[in-house]
């Protein structure tokens, strides 16, 4: 049975799709790129249900109505601040799809084989493409899904687990069993060994042992990655749902769920390349977890932490003429983005210039800090990366850092011995004053002594972000 | 200090006489710095009328608490420290007395008679042209106080001689082209020159043998010339910032440079100094013959001998071809209210180094870099020419890779061999990639063939769109392909309709969790682009 009508309408939405990410490009055509996104994704489930996908459509419709109320109701009442666990959730069920899947294709395969012994008819639309298959293209199709589940599992837990961190319902600190990463090269081999097996004797027990590693290798690895590197974490998540789509692609003959699946696995392997060069570090040490080992012991911090309250901050805000944010994930923690919004727009009345900074691996996804300013109102054309902004830190009165810590630590650049020498940070020392808004004295995610809380023309305001800028707000008119 | 030479009050008195060069119109004190002077606990005293020509009135000078004294002799005789602006003359010397202080310019290198003299009769003598360039000092660097006005004054010099407009303009009457002005030599004069060309709107472009100041030529908005020539200059720092001798190589290029540039150049200012030498012949008579008629030369060097030979001192002459050369030496003097006050600062500050206490008492303290180097006369000795201070005048330039101006071919060359460059690793890349899906195609079936070309297609399709993405939006993005990672709904709806009770349940269960991916991933992409709002 050919579906001539659903090929068409699934080029027109590989079309919609490529055309949804490149509008990303830039804020307003990003509008117009979401509902490319959207056409295409109706588009190309109506085509299968009229298509391939006819046999029980009623069914398909409740469920994906279902889904869809519950989708509509987490997506309204969400939090932008809860945006990473959000995404990291939906990672999960893709990948937890993508298994079963690639289960279904296994459980067809069989039934057909099976069907064909006995010379009975085989029915349903992927029952027939498998049955007209020669046997070199039914091993192929063993490897396909196979893989597909593997990513999906691997998926799936990395997910729950990223999911988990990142809500803080699982401690953000790097945790690794005993054993480690031979760990994971055992889970890895016995995966191998099992895709060996399967492909072999076609048997179940292989893909479920192979689905258990998988399984452990998500949770594993993520486990072993510290809050700080997130970011990284999600978008490589990200990518590898992707893949998984791609693989079951391969396996079920769809070349929409190829070319999707190839897109977002890029998209996401891209977006990982951009953070872990933001924080100079290789994608694999990543991975591994942990930061690098250092070289030697670290530079003696000199000098002490000087406090300073919100008068003497609200003092120098007052004459200064230039100032910027650079904003972290202290300040999502803290709910604070509505009282820097606000601060922010006390200041401009004012007719100062204020800026923001914002370091490429600030916050916990990709792009977090501009998402939440966005929610905020604040203007995104005065919201800077680091590579437009950092040259302006000498000519700057007053910075602000809110809830962040390594991604403005002079270390970076003065200490070769850091374990975070030579990530690019921002140069917030090099302003005139610099005023640290910080819950206490604890180092950052990395564990790092952060040598600018303790510079001369740096002070303290110590507390919760939200309530030391409310407290500022009452004293800037 | 010696107390037996005070007489009347017992405040240590500072004079000042009338200048006696010809066309001297500066004074030493004015009743500003007069004023400061008597904070530092000095008594002023100045020669009746020695202000007049700078525009002081005896009245002002009275107002500030200075005592006139009627003649030159009684002054001389009465003040224990000295102010003037010219070397003294000889009657001026001889009425020197031991422990008597002298603060003018002195040209030590010029006047070593005089300077023996000053020596013989026991009095000291700091000569203002020798205050050691070094950032302490700037304030009392009579030599770069004066130079800027003279930089400035020989640009209005300039304009006066000159017939044409210095800006461009176009008017109802026609167009007017901006005049071309060329700086010789980007000294502090030369700065200044430049600064006053550039904002009276002529095009400047301005030469000096120490590469090292292009930057500051071209931040006051002139062109710097350089110069198709190899030889490593000679670092200017290492000679307190002057400019030293060149070789004869350097110096054909550069006349060869000129030559080019003179018969466009509407007015040329030189103001080419090497310390102690006869000032340099830059501008050659063939150069000037090579000029339009009308054009206008400036030569701020005719003091020594002019960096233009046809130059006379003092005066100014128009050659056969129409071509202005101006030789005057008194420029500062031209402008005497404004030289005389900033001069009278120079000396206040020299002051107030001399006096560290405040008291009214000289602490001539030889230790000191500025005041050693400055003092060329001193308790009988000569003491010049002064050793090297202890503090290097510039912190020496890091040998600057300075980017040769590429030639055209040079140019093209490097484009050529970068497009090369892209070309090969492009052309590598694509070769790998073309055997590796050859190599996958010989094993595997058309079938699959077909899939794993959509495949890789969409990969690079990919990867060429993601890069484009601002970073602002990854959150965003990553929304979107997580909504659209959802398309997994397609696989399971294919399975769904199939006779398995297992199958159906799995794939009812992966078309929910998608379902809640597609509305939930969209939704909050929409919600969150919404918010994106310019101010």
């Amino acid at each position: 049975m050919e579906f001539g009508f659903t090929t068409a309408a699934y080029v027109v939405a590989a079309v919609l799709f490529i055309l949804s990410l490149g509008g990303l490009s830039g804020q307003e055509s990003a509008k117009r790129a979401v509902w490319y996104g959207i056409v295409g994704m109706a588009l190309a489930v109506f085509a299968t249900l009229i298509g391939p996908g006819a046999g029980l459509w009623w069914l398909s419709v409740i469920l994906v109505a279902a889904g869809g109320v519950i989708g509509v109701y987490v997506a309204k009442k969400v939090e932008m601040t809860e945006m990473p666990q959000l995404v990291a959730a939906m990672h999960s069920l893709v990948g937890l799809a993508a298994v079963f899947v690639g289960f279904n294709a296994h459980f067809t395969m069989k039934a057909v084989a099976r069907a064909q012994e006995a010379g009975a008819e085989v029915h349903g639309t992927f029952a027939e493409l498998v049955a007209h298959k020669a046997p070199v293209e039914l091993n192929i199709l063993s490897v396909e899904l196979f893989l597909g589940i593997f990513i999906g599992a691997v998926t799936f837990t990395g997910s729950v687990i990223a999911f988990g961190k990142l809500a803080g319902k699982v401690t953000s600190a790097a945790k690794k069993l005993p054993g480690g990463h031979l760990l994971n090269l055992t889970a890895a081999v016995i995966s191998v060994l099992c895709l060996i097996w399967y492909v072999a004797t076609g048997g179940f027990l292989p893909l479920f042992i192979m689905t258990l590693a998988a399984l452990f290798i998500g949770y594993h690895l993520i486990m072993g990655i510290g809050g700080a590197d997130m970011p990284v974490v999600v978008s490589m998540l990200n990518s590898y749902s992707g893949w998984a789509a791609a693989a079951i692609g391969f396996s079920l003959g769809n070349d929409l769920l190829i070319v999707v699946g190839a897109l977002v696995g890029s998209s996401g392997a891209i977006l990982s390349y951009i953070m872990c060069k933001a924080m100079n570090r290789s994608f694999i040490s990543v991975i591994l977890g942990g930061f690098g080992g250092t070289s030697g012991p670290a530079m003696e911090v000199e000098g002490e932490q000087i406090a300073i309250d919100a008068d003497g901050v609200a003092g120098a805000l007052d004459e200064a003429d230039s100032i910027i944010i650079v904003p972290g994930y202290g300040m999502a923690v803290a709910q604070a983005q509505q009282n820097v919004a606000e601060l922010t727009r006390r200041l401009r009345a004012k007719g100062k210039e204020v800026r923001f900074a914002i370091h490429p691996v600030a916050g916990r996804l990709p792009g977090h800090m501009n998402v939440l300013l966005a929610e905020a109102k604040v203007p995104y054309d005065i919201v800077l990366e680091m590579d437009e902004i950092n040259d302006d830190f000498p000519d700057t009165d007053v910075v602000i850092v809110i809830g962040s810590n390594d991604i403005v630590n002079p270390a970076a650049q003065e200490d070769p011995n850091s374990p975070i020498a030579g990530m690019p940070v921002l140069e917030v020392w090099k302003a005139k004053q610099v005023f640290v808004s910080k819950r206490g004295q604890g180092t950052g995610y990395s564990g790092i002594e952060n040598p600018l809380f303790y510079k001369e023309n740096t002070r303290m305001f110590y507390g919760d972000a939200k309530a030391s800028l409310g407290e500022l707000l009452n004293r800037i008119e | 200090m010696s107390q037996e030479i005070l007489r009347g009050t017992t405040n240590v008195k500072i004079g000042t006489p009338k200048e006696l060069a010809a066309g001297e119109n500066r004074v030493a004190m004015t009743p500003d710095s007069a004023g400061q002077l008597q904070k530092l606990g000095y008594e002023c005293l100045l020669e009746r009328g020695a202000g007049v020509k700078a525009g002081f009135a005896d009245s002002a000078y009275e107002a500030a608490g200075v005592m006139l004294v009627d003649d030159a002799q009684s002054l001389w005789a009465q003040a224990d420290i000295v102010a003037k602006v010219q070397p003294p003359t000889d009657e001026e010397a001889a009425g020197l007395r031991e422990g008597q202080l002298l603060i003018s310019f002195f040209w030590p290198a010029t006047n070593e008679a005089l300077m023996k003299e000053a020596a013989d009769k026991g009095a000291s003598v700091i000569a203002m042209d020798m205050v050691p360039r070094i950032s302490r000092a700037q304030k009392m660097d009579a030599l770069s106080s004066m130079a800027n006005i003279a930089g400035y004054r020989a640009v209005i010099e300039a304009g006066n001689n000159f017939g044409r407009f210095f800006t461009g303009q176009v008017t109802a009457a026609g167009k007017v082209p901006p005049a071309k002005v060329l700086i010789v030599g980007a000294g502090v004069a030369g700065l200044a020159a430049i600064g006053t060309a550039t904002s009276l709107g002529a095009i400047t472009y301005a030469f000096d043998v120490r590469p090292e100041v292009a930057e500051q030529v071209e931040s006051m908005g002139a062109e710097f010339v350089y110069l198709d020539f190899e030889e490593e200059q000679a670092d200017g720092s290492s000679s307190g910032g002057y400019a030293s001798v060149s070789s004869p190589e350097f110096r054909e290029a550069q006349l060869a440079k000129f030559r080019e540039l003179a018969p466009e150049m509407d007015i040329v200012i030189t103001t080419a100094l090497i310390p102690n030498r006869e000032a340099p012949e830059l501008w050659t008579p063939d150069m000037v013959e090579s000029m339009k008629r009308g054009s206008v030369i400036i030569d701020l060097a005719a003091e020594r001998g002019g960096n233009c030979k046809l130059t006379v001192k003092d005066e100014k002459i128009v050659t056969d071809n129409g071509v202005t050369i101006v030789g005057y030496t008194d420029f500062p003097s031209r402008m005497a209210t404004q030289s005389s006050s900033l001069y009278a600062t120079n000396i206040r500050h020299m002051m107030t180094d001399l006096t560290p206490e405040k008291n009214g008492t000289v602490d001539h303290n030889m230790e000191d870099d500025v005041i050693r180097g400055a003092t060329i006369a001193h308790k009988h000795d000569v003491t010049w020419p002064p050793p090297p201070p202890k503090t290097k005048a510039i912190a020496a330039a890091k040998p600057k890779e300075k980017a040769p101006e590429l030639t055209p071919e040079e140019k093209r060359a490097a484009e050529v061999a970068a497009f090369k460059a892209q070309t090969r690793s492009q052309v590598t890349l694509l070769a790998v990639g073309a055997a590796l899906l050859l190599g996958v195609g010989l094993v595997a079936p058309a079938s699959f063939m077909q899939h794993f070309i959509v495949f890789v297609l969409a990969v690079f399709v990919g990867f060429q769109v993601i890069w484009n993405v601002s970073h602002s939006l990854h959150t965003p993005l990553m929304a979107v392909t997580n909504a659209i990672s959802s398309i997994i709904i397609l696989g399971a709806l294919m399975q769904i309709g199939s006779g398995s009770f297992l199958v159906i349940l799995l794939a009812a269960l992966s078309v929910f969790m998608a379902g809640i991916n597609i509305f939930g991933g969209f939704l909050v992409t929409r919600r969150m682009l919404a918010m994106f709002q310019k101010s």
